[in-house]
């Protein structure tokens, strides 16, 4: 081996402020990443994902509740605030759902390679943001 | 070689891991084909979502059942990814300790709650 090949660096703990910035993100690890981050969203935000299923299906009056959280507001908060909130959830569900599909696939086909894993990732990445924007533009009354 | 403390528990060894991988797999690919199935009876429908429409939905027994089926997956789902975040981010045991029980109270109790909301439908 090399002096030069020696010397790459080497991340044992990786700290967050030293480290981060200078940590290259391939697609296929962003996709990783996100899948650990829209996930925790999910996770995060499920109390409200909970109170959206209990109140669009509970009664007429609760449907009402529902749809006023996110025309008019709630809780002091303006109806776009719940709205961005949704459109949060919106992405972290389609991101998650779509790079977990890669992971299936991958799995059931033993698509393992690194040309594979690029542009899968790079189709989740598209796919993905691609869906986000157009189902913001209809929660935000674009069309 | 695992060794086995008492006459069940496996403390060290194969499949365990493989448990857990599987586990994911099986409740993601339900929580997968919930999607297809809840996408395609909104998309489906004429007209505008109605409170009627959107509630009627769930009120078949066995869009019922297939629902509670996915909160009970997604309880296992979330678990499974959350305590994973907690092993590789968080070192300190006692912090991570209390982030695990946190998940889990947090977890059963919106599960309690969607279980609630789709038993009384």
């Amino acid at each position: 081996m090399t002096e030069l090949a020696k010397k790459r660096p080497e991340f044992r703990n990786i700290n967050a402020f030293k480290d981060l910035p200078s940590y290259r993100w391939p697609l296929a690890s962003l996709v990783s990443g996100m899948h650990r981050i829209s996930g925790a969203i999910m996770f995060l935000l499920m109390p409200f994902i909970i109170w959206m299923f209990d109140n669009s299906v509970s009664s007429e009056i609760s449907f009402a509740k529902f749809k006023f959280a996110f025309n008019v507001g709630m809780l002091g908060l303006p109806g776009f605030i719940w709205k961005l909130l949704a459109l949060a959830l919106i992405w972290a569900y389609l991101q998650h759902f779509i790079a977990g599909i890669r992971h299936l696939y991958m799995d059931v086909n033993h698509a393992v390679s690194k040309e594979f894993g690029r542009s899968s990732a790079l189709a989740t990445l598209v796919l993905s943001l691609g869906l986000t924007v157009v189902l913001g533009a209809k929660l935000f009354g674009l069309y | 070689m695992s060794v086995n403390y008492g006459s069940k528990r496996l403390v060290v060894g194969a499949h365990y891991g493989l448990r857990d991988w599987l586990g994911q797999r099986v409740t993601a690919a339900l929580m997968a084909l919930f999607t297809v199935v809840l996408l395609a009876q909104v998309l489906f429908s004429a007209g505008p979502i109605s409170y009627d429409k959107w509630a009627g939905i769930f009120a078949s027994q066995w869009m019922k059942t297939l629902t509670f089926c996915v909160i009970i997956a997604m309880l296992y789902h979330v678990w499974v990814g959350m305590r994973e975040l907690w092993m590789d981010y968080v070192k300190p045991i006692g912090l991570r300790l209390v982030l695990n029980t946190f998940s889990l109270v947090w977890l059963v109790g919106c599960a309690g709650w969607a279980i609630q909301v789709l038993w009384r439908l």
